[in-house]
Order: C-alpha cells, then structure tokens, then sequence
C-alpha cells in the first residue's frame, strides 16, 4: 500500500495528469474518431439502400476485386520475402549487411509518388526496359502488374521490420539444436523457425495488408486509372470524390474503412493475446 | 544390468523392462555410494567404463582466426572413448571456439577434427551426428518436453526414423534417467532452470551422439543447482559412458567434474591433466594462478635456489633459469611456523570463518600481500592485527618471470 502512495506522491499533480489524459482523449476524438463517423455518416445518409447500390455498381465491384487481387499477390510474396530478408540479416555476417538494413526502410522513407515514378521510369514507353517490353508484348505500366510492384514496393517492410527484432532476441540457439540433432533445413524452419515468429510473422502480414489496400500515392502515378480496369478502391474513391458523387465516394471510402477496422481489431487481439511472442523491441508504424 | 556391455539409454533392441530396473538401481546406488569429488582412477580407461559406447576423438593442428587473431592456435588433443574432459580457460582462451569447431558449428581454418577413424572436418552439424547443449538450454519452447526429446528421432529420413512406439519408450527411457518421469507433458516454461538443462541433455542423448559436447552447460544457474546439477551429471557419465567435453571457466567444476582437464590459454593448449596433476603440479604460473588462489612471492632464482630478498631462507628451484622468479604456494600450503624457520611476516588482518582461520600478512620486500589458510583448532588463538610470525610454505612452485 505505501508502495503505490509513494509512487502516486512522485507522480505529476492529479490535475495536471487529468488535463494531460483530457486532452490526448480528446485529439484523439477530434482528429481520428470524428472524421471516421463522418465517414460512416455520410456513407449511409441515403439509406443503406442507397450505400448498397453504390456499392455493387460494376466499377466499385472491379475496383475491390482489384484491391483484392493485388493484397493476394503482395501479402504472401512480401511475407516470403520477409522471411528470406529476416533470416539473412539475423543469421549471417556479411559485408554491407548496415546497408542492407537501411535499404530495407527506404519505402518508408522516399514517397509513394517517388516509387512510382521509378516504375514510370523503368517500363515507361521511353523508359529502360521499354525495347524489351514492346518485343513480348508486356504491358506493365497502366495495367495489373505495375499495380502489383508499387504496391509491392511500399509495404515490404512491413514483415522484415517486424521480423528482424524478434529474431534478433531469440537468438539461432535453437536452430542450431535442431540442426545438431539432424534435422534438415526445411524441418528446422517448419518445426522450429516458423513456430517461434508465427505471430510476429501475423502481425507483419497484417500491417502489410492494411497498407496494401489502403495504398495511394504509388498506384496513382503507375495505374492509368482506366475504370474497371486498373482501379483500386482507393483510386475508385477519388474518383467519385472528384466527379461529385459523395454518396458513391463515402460508401467505398466505408467500406475501405471497414477493413482497416476489422484489421485494428485483430491487430488489437493479436498484442493482447501473444503481446510476449511478438518483438519487444520499439515499433515504428 | 542384462546387457552390461551395452547403453542402456540407446539400446532399442533390450526389452524396456529391464531397462528401466536397470536404471532405477542405477540411480539408487549412485545415489547412495555417489562418488563426489575429483575422479582420477585412470582417465579413459575402458574397463572403469563398462557401458562405454562413446567414440574417442582426435583434434589435429586445428587453427581459427578471427579477423587475425588467433582463437585457436595449433590445439592436438586426444580424448579417450568414455572420458569426461573439461575445457577450462578465461573468457578469450579459445574454449569455446574449440567446442564449437568439434561441433561443426565454425570450421577451422586448418587442422583435423577425427572421430575415431573418421575425419569429420568438412561434415556439417547436421552430419556430425554430435549432442550439443546450450549455456541457455535452448529448448524449443512450443514444445512438450517429451516431444522435445523426441525430436531428433522424429526428425530422421522416414527410413531410419524409428516407429511411434518406439520413440516413445526411449523418451520415457530418457525422462526415466534424466530423473524427470511423468514431466513429458510439461512445457519449457514450467520448468526450472535445472530441469530445463536436464531436458536438453536427454535430447542431445536421444540421438545416440558420436561425442557430447556442453557449452557452458551449468553457466545459467544459480550455485546450489549448479553443484547439484554437476554431481548429478558425473553419476550420468558414468552409467552412459558418452565421450564428453564440456566448456567452463569454473575450476571448481572441472576439477570436481572432469576426468581431464585441458587448460586453455590464448586459443593453445598450457596443460593437460587430471585434475589432480594440474591442481598439484600446474606445468606454468598462469595454471597455478587459474586452478586456484594463489600467493605469489618476488625473488629471483641463482645457483638453483629462489632467494627472496630481504630474507635469509632460500627455497629450491630445480630446472628455473636463473634470473627474476616468482614462487607460487597456495594458502593452505602455508604454515605457522617457529622463530627460526620460514620467513617473517607481520599480520595486518585476521579473519576467522567457522573452522578456518584466514591471515592477511606483509612480507616484507613484497608488494602484493600474502594469504595464509589453516584449520582453527581447539587451543589455537587468532594472531592480533600487528603481529610478527613465521611463514613456512609447505609446498610451492617457482616459475621464472
């Protein structure tokens, strides 16, 4: 009991923690919970009937199978990837490994517009690999796959960040145990690896996922945003937006907000439930 | 005690029965007539080791470097069939390298890893066929302790893989001689830090391993498991007779554990030997100094003989170069003595522990100060801070400096 007094005593003055709380409480309101029910209110300010029709209209029902397809594709290769990335910066030395690490977070740092130019610049009619492209026939640019890559681009990190710390902390001393009692590699990481990063690995996928669907800038530059062809939800969203059809535009803009919700609450569930499974280290998104 | 020439432990083909009453008398009369203390009965010998089904091993010129210095630096090592040696150095001696590059864990960068007549040093870890334990246990967490034993039988190609039955006797075996039965069920978190490190031996001896090698293998816990757990092993070893090293920087335990004890200095080897030839005749200073506390008195060696300055008795040194020396003696090795023998010294702290007394005294001429051990018999008074006695160091070593 003195114990807990003399913390309390120690602690900043009651008035003052209960305005700081207030105010935190209320930033949070104003700037996150407020504009996410305006969202929602507007989307059903017609009646539910209205927001289910906007929905189910053919370029809305392309543009979140496109979102879907693209969340398909990106999560699992991310994932692998992470893997991959994860394992080899924790379980080997070698040179420009630091680089290696900081190149890992350069989708963070460059902007999503940047990373899409890129693409522009690589498969672009004038760009690199244009000659190549024309020969086979490919269409990258405007078309599924250059959806595919800036998206692929931007959420790498998501897993490897996510991966890197929790490996680091656990060490290779059990890999090396299941190695020394004869088990081959792909046991090892079956029976051993993937056991002990499993919910770190469902965290990384799950943030992954979140930023694939929700991914702007990039897609932008490289879509071409030909209707019911290249469309991504967000991309429909803004659409909408600027032809006036705010019905249309908030009812995807709910939906797309759904999945974000539906992701927070796993993501919720997944920290209080395996909190001590997942990294301990700082997180940064 | 149907199969005495055979392990009990990796024996699949005796029926479990008398197993496990082989086992259990096993450990009752272990239990009972436990050996404790060093055992320097004829390291190695096959005949003091009936169960012995252990490989022995041979280390030729092995050499690693790390970023040009050496961390092992041309180590030849022979260890027997059945033998229980300890690598024993300071941190940077090179110990845990060598327990690694016999584990397959870092290759060398020359020299020979053999086991029996098998050259192992280009296998993988994998190949080696080795049980490595970890200073951190290294269990697998999401595991039960029964399928963590089982792992390494699980793990094998579907046509060596024993069948279910099988695999699980043997962990009951296992559980049965790590003295853990009826813990199959429990996870690595449940258990304490002993029990874990109990587990992790059964595992790596589940394999039926060429050589068993411990890392550490007592480092994580604290001292009373520590020689619990020490003494426990010593009594496994010799019902399973697995050629084992084991990696410490505790003399204490190697001198208690070991049947040899290879001292590492700088990635070579300084001495090899029972525990009682290195704890009584350390082959340099530095082994002298590692094994044990040690008094170190400054002179210098003429005529064969250590003289001390500032005092009149000389002591004998056989086979030291002439010149500046230092004389080792342990504190127990030190006596009282009359007025006219030893060498004076003035008391400048007493301790007395139970039965032993413990002297701080300054010799003078010497700027370190010396510490003198013996038992408190009844009679006997603690010299007062202050007091002038006579040393007489019953048994020394002088190495030249």
């Amino acid at each position: 009991m003195s114990d807990v007094r003399q913390r309390d005593d120690l602690q900043e003055p009651a008035w003052l923690r209960a305005i700081l709380i207030a105010l935190a409480v209320l930033a949070m309101l104003a700037l996150v919970v407020l504009p996410l029910l305006m969202v929602l209110g507007a989307a059903f300010a017609k009646g539910f009937g209205t927001w289910l029709d906007s929905l189910t209209q053919p370029d809305a029902v392309s543009a979140l199978k496109l979102t879907l397809f693209t969340v398909a594709i990106v999560v699992p290769v991310n994932a692998v990837f992470g893997i991959f990335t994860a394992w080899a910066v924790t379980r080997f030395e070698f040179r420009g490994k630091q680089i290696l690490l900081s190149l890992i977070d350069l989708p963070f740092a460059v902007s999503p517009v940047v990373a899409g130019l890129c693409l522009v610049l690589l498969f672009g009619s004038s760009g690199w690999f244009a000659s190549v492209l024309q020969h086979y026939d490919v269409k990258i640019l405007f078309a599924r796959p250059g959806i595919v890559l800036a998206t692929l681009f931007i959420t790498f990190p998501f897993v490897v960040r996510e991966l890197i710390p929790l490996m680091q902390q656990q060490g290779a001393d059990e890999e090396l145990a299941a190695r020394s009692l004869g088990a081959g590699g792909w046991t090892m990481f079956r029976r051993v690896t993937l056991p002990n990063i499993k919910w770190g690995l469902l965290y990384g996928v799950l943030l992954c996922s979140a930023r694939a669907m929700g991914e702007f800038g990039a897609v932008s530059v490289v879509s071409g945003h030909i209707r019911g062809l290249t469309n991504t939800l967000p991309l429909h969203i803004e659409i909408l937006y600027n032809e006036f059809d705010s019905t249309g535009a908030f009812a995807a803009a709910s939906l797309l907000a759904g999945l974000a919700l539906i992701t927070l609450i796993l993501k919720f569930w997944l920290e209080a439930r395996h909190g001590d499974a997942l990294a301990k280290s700082h997180r940064r998104h | 005690m149907a199969t005495p020439l055979r392990n009990p432990i990796v024996d699949t083909d005796a029926p479990v029965a008398t197993l496990h009453t082989a086992s259990a008398s096993h450990v009752t009369a272990a239990h009972s007539t436990a050996p404790a203390g060093p055992v320097t009965l004829g390291a190695g010998n096959p005949a003091l080791h009936p169960h012995a089904t252990g490989m022995d091993l041979h280390l030729r010129q092995l050499s690693k470097r790390y970023t040009g210095v050496a961390a092992l630096d041309g180590v030849d090592l022979h260890v027997e069939a059945g033998e229980l040696v300890a690598l024993l150095g300071p941190s940077g001696s090179g110990k845990t390298t060598l327990l690694r590059v016999i584990a397959g864990l870092l290759h060398p960068d020359a020299g020979q890893v053999l086991f029996g007549r098998n050259d192992a040093t280009r296998l993988s870890l994998r190949e080696r066929n080795v049980g490595f334990v970890f200073q951190h246990y290294a269990l697998f967490k999401h595991m039960t302790v029964a399928e963590n034993i089982a792992f390494g039988l699980r793990s094998r190609p579907r046509s060596k893989r024993p069948d279910k039955a099988t695999i699980k006797r043997r962990v009951e075996e296992l559980l049965g001689l790590i003295q853990l039965p009826g813990f199959g069920d429990r996870y690595p978190e449940q258990l304490s830090g002993g029990q874990k490190q109990r587990v992790a031996l059964a595992r790596a001896l589940a394999i039926d391993p060429t050589v068993l090698l411990l890392d550490e293998p007592f480092g994580a816990l604290d001292a009373k498991v520590r020689v619990e757990l020490r003494r426990w092993l010593r009594q496994l070893h010799e019902r399973t007779g697995q050629t084992t090293l084991f990696v410490t920087h505790d003399q204490e335990e190697a001198l208690e554990l070991a049947d040899r004890i290879v001292v590492l200095r700088e990635g070579r080897i300084e001495q090899v030997g029972t525990p009682d030839e290195i704890y009584s005749d350390p082959a340099s200073a530095y082994v002298f100094d590692f094994i044990g506390r040690a008094n170190v008195l400054e002179g210098e060696v003429r005529g064969g003989r250590f003289h001390l300055p500032g005092h009149a008795r000389t002591f004998s040194a056989d086979g030291v170069a002439e010149g500046p020396a230092k004389l080792y003696a342990r504190a127990h090795d030190i006596a009282p003595g009359n007025d006219d023998e030893g060498i004076g010294a003035r008391v400048t702290a007493a301790y007395r522990l139970a039965d032993r007394i413990t002297l701080e005294l300054h010799v003078e001429g010497q700027a370190r100060p010396v510490e003198l051990d013996f038992a408190a018999t009844p009679g006997l008074t603690t010299p007062a801070p202050g007091s002038d006695v006579r040393l007489v160091p019953l048994r020394y070593r002088v190495y030249s400096a």
